[in-house]
């Protein structure tokens, strides 16, 4: 089933200077997508045009049967939820406690009201705690989010996208900002939600071999333009070359 | 690199301080400044503080009604900055980056943040003593409005340093504007923003004797009363009772200071 | 949700009803929690004692208000002219620009001994205690007493308000100079140099930005304070004649233009300032 379909995007914040251009993209439900390129190729405005964090100039998207353009700013909160975001810099509130850090993500389901008491129902904590639990979190609850390592603290960005009960999730460079001990543990966690709880998942990275490893499917950015779309193994030496330009040569010793 | 740079504009650095040997002459010749009588007259004044440092028990006597004025004094500073902080937090909300509404609304709540900031204190003083007179009012709406206009930009400056990643989270996981303010902005600088208003609090003490002086009221005019009246004992106990208090402020400020941030 | 996943997660706490918290009280949570109600208490029995000599409220603020639209909307000149008038803001900046350079000067040489990483720690605290003192004494009030001894006049006022700049001055050159990289100052020591070395080729050429740009952001603030010292103290410049345009001539169009001339230049200032720090502050906060 085909839960998100990206047709013809173009974004651009001056004339004649795009950002993105002509991005067409049919993702299958439960997919792991990476999508590389180097830094500048649009990676992070793509992921943040899905969920209309950021308005494209053109083209169309469908998410889960509804085309996202048409909707109204009530309607796309609600969609949103349908979408976890996790991102590089993690972005927790660093002074809150991690379980109400993680039910933050049910303040979409929530009104006004509701969200800013706090009014969350016991399942929806049990829930927080259980998601706390698989990640290997649950003795943190407690804790103020600015005393977690980084890969904790992503963790934890995790079970927040998780609680919303998504079909999709975007990652914007989940590992970037971690040591490769902890983004193994990140990436096995993603891959894992990918299959076990058949969420979709686009990742932006920009380790090749990572991307490898993990992906079901590569997309290669290039200022903006797809240049590669196809599975893992067809990702050589020449394809590498045309992702990253003439400056790929310390990416090929992997 | 600093240092580098440093060394080989010798002549750069020379340049400077020519400049700045003439801007100091010019503006000394300007404000009719004379350097030398103020170097003769230091002396003079520190004898003078040295020997006046010790408050008499003729002193001592006004000691309840200078508590009294300065009691008056606190209350006008954190009443003052408590509610400016309070109103503050709106401008800067709709003034930051993370929280704005629109452009139009940010662009404008920082204009006027500026104009409060930046039209002096004694303006606002001098203004307001013309209708409200010499009442506590006068004192209590000057600091406001001018603790009002640099909360704002501290407020702005914090939201923006710290709030842009969770608001972005928040807004990614479809939570509504008063629920992003709520869950993450306010617990994410509530600290630092405690932190200015207790700043505030200080300074407002010290601004609020200025404002006193010339609108005649509280510890200030206390103060201008003796002053003129050359009774310098009880000017040293008026200034001793406020550097107690301001040093009191601070230590607690520094205490709350060191737990929440 | 299954009894046997909640077997799972046994590590929740729970409040008396039996809910599972998700608030933790700390030291942290309880000291906030208690300054907040100190400031609402205080603020509150604050307005209620004030001494407020039954005054009309709603007809002083409609004057106030009526006053601020004649100041702002017909703004005009009637002692002096323009000329004068921009003579007098020279008054006011040069006031600024002494005091904020001899205090910078002197500033200079005290922080370096204030700063725990240049000096011994006696003497560092005993310039903490002093600065603080003069901190804590109010600008005009320094004026007033130095007015005792030198008379009214420009004297008085440049070196009370040089006392306060250094107060301001010292805190903030120390703590640059404690930001320096304690491995450039161990590598220097190492190499034989001695203290001034130190201070000359390490110390000032890797905060020089920073210290300008504190130096400015004082000239900012004393302008501001030249102008209240003007008013307060008989200093003289721009100050002064707001004062009498207000307080003897009853003159609300003249108060409009001194103020807006006032706003102009410190708006000037303040976004040359911003400039400055911009370029050579960033990151570092001004509390």
């Amino acid at each position: 089933m085909v839960l998100l379909q990206v047709d013809h995007i173009s974004k651009h914040y001056e004339k004649d200077k795009p950002v993105l251009s002509d991005i067409s993209l049919h993702v299958q439900q439960g997919e792991f997508i990476s999508i590389i390129g180097p830094s500048g190729a649009g990676k992070s405005t793509f992921l943040r045009c899905i969920n209309r964090m950021i308005d494209i100039s053109s083209g169309e998207i469908h998410f889960d049967g509804t085309n996202m353009m048409a909707l109204n700013k009530r309607n796309l909160r609600k969609n949103r939820t349908k979408i976890g975001m996790i991102f590089q810099h993690y972005n927790l509130v660093s002074r809150l406690t991690v379980i109400e850090n993680v039910l933050h993500g049910r303040l979409g389901y929530k009104s006004t009201f509701q969200g800013v008491l706090s009014l969350f129902k016991e399942e929806e904590k049990r829930e927080a705690f259980h998601l706390l639990e698989k990640l290997g979190m649950a003795e943190h609850a407690y804790k103020r989010c600015d005393q977690l390592s980084g890969g904790q603290k992503q963790r934890v960005g995790i079970a927040r996208a998780l609680i919303q009960s998504p079909k999709l999730l975007l990652c914007d460079e989940p590992i970037a900002s971690l040591d490769p001990s902890s983004s193994k543990i990140i990436m096995d966690h993603l891959k894992e939600i990918s299959t076990e709880m058949n969420i979709t998942c686009i990742v932006n990275l920009h380790q090749v071999d990572v991307a490898k490893k993990y992906s079901d499917r590569i997309i290669g950015l290039n200022a903006g333009e797809i240049v590669y779309n196809g599975a893992p193994k067809d990702l050589l030496e020449r394809e590498i070359r045309e992702i990253y330009g003439a400056n790929a040569a310390h990416l090929m010793m992997k | 690199m600093i240092t580098g740079e440093y060394r080989s504009n010798k002549k750069q650095l020379t340049i400077f301080l020519l400049l700045l040997i003439v801007v100091m002459l010019a503006s000394a010749s300007f404000t009719e400044f004379n350097f030398i009588y103020s170097i003769q007259t230091l002396p003079k004044a520190f004898t003078w503080i040295i020997s006046n440092l010790f408050i008499t028990e003729q002193a001592l006597e006004k000691l309840p009604s200078v508590m009294d004025k300065l009691i008056e004094t606190v209350f006008l500073s954190i009443t003052s900055t408590t509610t400016a902080g309070v109103s503050a937090l709106f401008l800067a909300l709709l003034g930051s980056e993370a929280t704005k509404v629109n452009d139009f609304f940010a662009k404008l709540s920082r204009v006027i943040a500026s104009v409060y900031r930046n039209i002096p204190i004694v303006a606002w003083a001098l203004i307001l003593l013309l209708s409200f007179g010499q009442n506590a009012l006068t004192g209590y709406f000057a600091l406001f409005l001018a603790t009002f206009g640099f909360l704002v930009r501290a407020f702005i400056e914090t939201i923006d340093e710290t709030s842009s990643g969770s608001v972005e989270a928040l807004q990614a996981s479809g939570a509504t504007y008063f629920q992003i303010v709520m869950k993450a902005v306010i617990p994410e600088c509530l600290p630092q923003m405690m932190s200015w208003i207790l700043y505030m609090i200080e300074t407002n003490i010290r601004s609020s004797t200025l404002v006193g002086i010339l609108t005649g009221t509280g510890i200030g005019f206390m103060f201008d009363l003796y002053y003129k009246n050359m009774n310098y004992e009880v000017v040293t106990l008026i200034t001793l009772s406020i550097v107690i208090v301001v040093i009191g402020i601070e230590l607690i400020s520094n205490y709350v200071r060191r737990v929440i941030l | 949700m299954t009894i046997a996943k909640d077997h799972h997660v046994p590590r929740f706490k729970q409040t008396n009803a039996g809910k599972i918290k998700i608030k933790t009280w700390g030291k942290r949570q309880v000291v906030m929690f208690t300054t907040f109600l100190a400031l609402f208490l205080l603020t509150v029995y604050g307005f209620l004692t004030f001494d407020y000599k039954g005054i009309s409220f709603v007809q002083a603020v409609t004057d106030t208000i009526y006053n601020v639209k004649v100041m702002f909307f017909q703004p005009a000149m009637s002692h002096f002219t323009f000329g004068e008038a921009l003579g007098q803001v020279g008054v006011t900046i040069g006031l600024g620009i002494l005091s904020t350079i001899i205090g910078a000067i002197i500033s200079l040489f005290l922080a370096l001994f204030a700063a725990k990483n240049l000096s011994s720690k006696t003497v560092s605290s005993a310039i903490i205690i002093v600065i603080t003192f003069i901190r804590a004494v109010p600008t005009v009030l320094w004026v007033l007493i130095f007015a005792i001894a030198a008379g009214l006049g420009s004297e008085a006022v440049i070196i009370g308000m040089t006392f306060h700049s250094i107060a301001f001055l010292v805190k903030a050159y120390s703590e640059a100079f404690e930001e320096i990289d304690e491995g450039v100052l161990e590598a220097l020591r190492a190499g034989g140099a001695n203290w001034w070395h130190i201070v000359t080729h390490a110390v000032i050429p890797s905060t020089t930005s920073s210290l300008l740009s504190w130096t400015f952001l004082r000239f900012e603030t004393n302008f501001t304070v030249a102008v209240a010292m003007g008013a307060a103290a008989g200093a003289g410049g721009i100050g002064f004649e707001l004062l009498m345009a207000s307080n003897f001539y009853f003159d609300l169009r003249e108060v409009g233009f001194i103020t807006y001339l006032i706003l102009i230049v410190a708006i000037a200032f303040e976004l040359l300032s911003t400039q400055l720090k911009k370029r050579f502050l960033s990151g570092t906060s001004m509390s």
